[in-house]
């Protein structure tokens, strides 16, 4: 195989890891980087990229992402959606169980690694049913999933209803070690609503969610883990109240991380107008008091990832109504130009963006943590944070469930590279 | 922030804001609302006339398209095209192909291959009737006759015609709708139509379980007691009470709805002397409203179905009436 060496000159370097933000040249080398600012001499690299203008930082990490494997192929498949991954500048992706099988058998992890060597772009983290088809029954053989690859046990979009089978199923996987993702919600509470429950789901006449259903199952759930010691992520919240319930199990010192996603921070329950399906999410779109508060949340580091929550659903979900659509919105490759808006809205630094997207959700999963430093691996993402474009009515996604169509879209990854090799390249 | 297209604008209305679909109450111009009423009015002398029909849709092809059942609705509106002169299609879900796995989209498409003017639609799921416009766009004419707990705009302009033409002004009139308001596509329908008409005083009565608070959200008064409820009401419509609510646990018992809220020759004498008494039909007699009620001289509750078929008439013959649905 040939051996790529890469120099990216002058971009802004963002290394939320050491704090580094400074324009300088970057060199690279057998997958790793080589070298900051001072390049050793008799560096000759294969390729020269002219980084003016833009920034370089460690690839993305999703925790949030539907990849459809297994699965029918109707919705996209890892093969289609770590592309759509790799278009936004992420370099791992956390693969959420509830595949169909669901991931609670070691030949599904392994199905899934293979599948993601075969597409040969980004990394992907399988993560193990927490219980046998999410079911919420029984616990999950979670060593044999463990060796199989899976990097954490998590429960996707169910939550367990028994919570005596929470404990022990917490405490059981906390002799492993490894971050628990669960979805908090009080499932009876939460019904079987589509969206936020309020004054526009009554006048809709659709069954709402109450945003007490993840007040109430956030409660039990942090209590729960800290009885069982157990190292929690809650990917996606959605009210100021779950938030505030964060801020005060870290300030107790309990292990907890939890994020938000993007559509949470940009859309509120209004976005939903006449039955617009495109915004149909889990949890549900919330009012604009918490979408604030969420936003403050993300600011001051409570919630230390920023998700794009990646659901693709394909064309044979096209014309449904608000009822029959599927929950999700798939945008992933859109992520970074969205996500820009907060720092223009002066909400979050530059650096502090890349953080809730690279070291925040490793830290969130236990991994080690990405950096720019010599030596580190070389996944890494360069974007021009100014380049004007429009979403295209066909992305590298299968799903076309997003609402950011006509969307003024200010920010474009580059380049993309995963050790060292470029898994996709945007031409200005 | 927000630069969402999908959901904005009102459907119901092409670029020239002329009337297109009828989907919802909500966002409709008192206007249109007003030139509906008036134009039923003189649909209401041709039911009277030995020969019922006039020419207005004649030449045009309407769907009766129902994924859910119904006599009054979809019978009126079936007479309502023939008087028009329209050729009607029956289509109902049991004996269609929705039984077998098509979409709602591609039943329309289908049926659009065979050159019909319209759709008149009932779907168990809200917005089922905003999506085949938003599908049909000019193509066709949509109109909603009830999707899922959302909207049932006809009905609310018959019980508004009703109200209008036996009680007199609906800006003279104190409203109270009794039941399982939360449920109800016809309470909704009915309290947008109000209140674009200026009604001016609103009430709602039920237990919390099926009238939550919330509903004050759509500028109505919100009561757990007749006593409090009923007092100066000159229009007391009941709604229908499903025998699902007992399941879901919204209710003990019918009999204890019947008990506290259900309208009885007693609780009806608490509003307006000579109060009219409106239901929608399928009626519970024994729940929601006493049989000495239903059959008293204060019910309107056939004039209702009568008034249905004039008002059904104007929205099918102003809809086809629109350019772009013209020869």
């Amino acid at each position: 195989m040939k051996t790529e060496s890469r120099l990216i000159r002058g971009a802004r370097l963002l290394d939320p890891c050491t704090g580094l933000d400074a324009v300088t040249d970057l060199a690279i080398d057998r997958g790793r980087i080589l070298a900051v600012g001072e390049l050793p001499a008799g560096f000759t690299p294969t390729e020269v990229i002219d980084g003016q203008g833009c920034c370089l930082c460690p690839g993305f990490i999703e925790t949030s992402f539907q990849g459809h494997t297994p699965g029918s192929g109707r919705d996209g498949s890892l093969a289609s959606e770590l592309r759509a991954a790799a278009a936004g500048g992420f370099t791992s992706v956390l693969l959420r169980p509830d595949t169909s099988p669901v991931a609670d058998t070691p030949g599904v992890i392994r199905e899934q690694q293979a599948e993601a060597a075969a597409a040969g772009l980004i990394r992907v983290l399988p993560c193990g049913a927490l219980t046998p088809g999410l079911r919420g029954r029984e616990l999950s053989e979670m060593a044999a999933l463990l060796e199989a690859g899976a990097v954490a046990f998590g429960q996707a979009q169910r939550s367990i209803e028994d919570t005596q089978l929470l404990r022990l199923a917490l405490s059981y996987a906390a002799d492993f070690d490894r971050t628990v993702l669960l979805h908090p919600e009080d499932a009876r509470l939460a019904a079987d609503g589509v969206m936020d429950e309020g004054p526009l789901s009554l006048r809709l006449g659709l069954g709402g969610r109450p945003r007490l259903a993840e007040d109430i199952g956030l409660y039990r759930d942090l209590q729960v883990a800290r009885l069982a010691r157990a190292r929690v992520h809650f990917p996606t919240l959605s009210s100021a109240a779950a938030a505030e319930q964060i801020d005060a199990a870290q300030a107790a010192g309990q292990a907890v991380t939890a994020g938000v996603s993007i559509h949470h921070l940009l859309l509120t329950s209004q976005d939903i107008g006449t039955f617009n399906t495109h915004v149909k999410i889990l949890p549900p779109l919330r009012d604009a008091r918490q979408q604030e508060a969420l936003r403050q949340a993300l600011a001051r580091g409570t919630l230390s990832v920023l998700s794009a929550q990646h659901e693709p659903w394909g064309p044979d979900h096209r014309g449904s109504t608000m009822t029959a659509a599927p929950f999700g919105i798939a945008a992933i490759e859109y992520l970074l130009p969205l996500a820009l808006n907060l720092v223009r809205a002066g909400l979050l630094s530059m650096l502090q963006l890349v953080q809730r997207l690279t070291t925040g959700p490793a830290a969130a999963l236990g991994l080690p943590l990405p950096s720019l430093a010599p030596g580190s691996v070389a996944d890494l993402c360069l974007f021009d944070p100014e380049q004007p474009w429009e979403a295209s009515a066909n992305g590298w996604s299968v799903g076309d469930n997003h609402p950011y169509r006509h969307w003024e879209l200010r920010g474009a990854v580059r380049l993309t590279l995963r050790d060292g090799r470029i898994v996709h390249r945007r031409e200005p | 922030m927000t630069g969402l297209r999908f959901g904005d604008g009102n459907p119901q209305y092409d670029r020239q804001g002329r009337l297109r679909h009828l989907l919802s109450i909500e966002g409709l111009r008192e206007i249109d609302l007003l030139q509906i009423l008036d134009t039923a009015e003189s649909f209401l002398g041709i039911a009277q006339r030995a020969i019922k029909k006039t020419p207005t849709l004649r030449g045009r092809t309407l769907v009766n398209l129902f994924f859910e059942n119904s006599t009054r609705t979809r019978s009126t509106f079936e007479l309502a095209a023939k008087r028009l002169s329209a050729d009607v299609l029956n289509i109902a879900a049991s004996q269609s192909s929705a039984t077998k796995g098509e979409s709602l989209l591609d039943t329309v498409d289908n049926l659009m291959a065979m050159q019909v003017d319209g759709f008149i639609v009932r779907h168990p799921e809200a917005g089922a009737a905003h999506l085949l416009a938003r599908h049909l766009g000019d193509r066709a004419l949509v109109v909603n006759a009830g999707d899922g707990q959302h909207a049932h705009p006809t009905q609310a302009l018959l019980d508004v015609f009703t109200i209008r033409r036996l009680a007199g002004p609906v800006e003279q009139q104190v409203v109270c709708i009794l039941g399982d308001l939360l449920h109800s596509r016809v309470a909704r329908a009915l309290i947008h139509a109000l209140s674009i008409l200026g009604c001016p005083e609103i009430r709602v009565l039920g237990p919390r379980t099926l009238v939550p608070p919330e509903f004050a959200s759509l500028g109505v008064q919100v009561h757990h007691d007749p006593r409090d409820a009923l007092p100066g009401a000159s229009v007391v419509y009941a709604l229908r009470l499903q025998r699902e609510r007992m399941e879901s646990h919204r209710l003990p018992s019918l009999d204890e709805f019947h008990r506290r809220f259900g309208l009885t020759p007693e609780r009806l004498a608490l509003a307006a002397p000579g109060a009219l008494v409106l239901h929608p039909g399928p009626i519970n007699r024994g729940v929601e409203i006493g049989s000495a009620v239903v059959d008293g001289p204060q019910s309107v509750i056939l004039a209702q179905v009568e008034h249905g078929l004039a008002v059904r008439m104007a929205v099918l013959s102003l809809l086809a009436g629109v350019g772009g649905h013209e020869d």
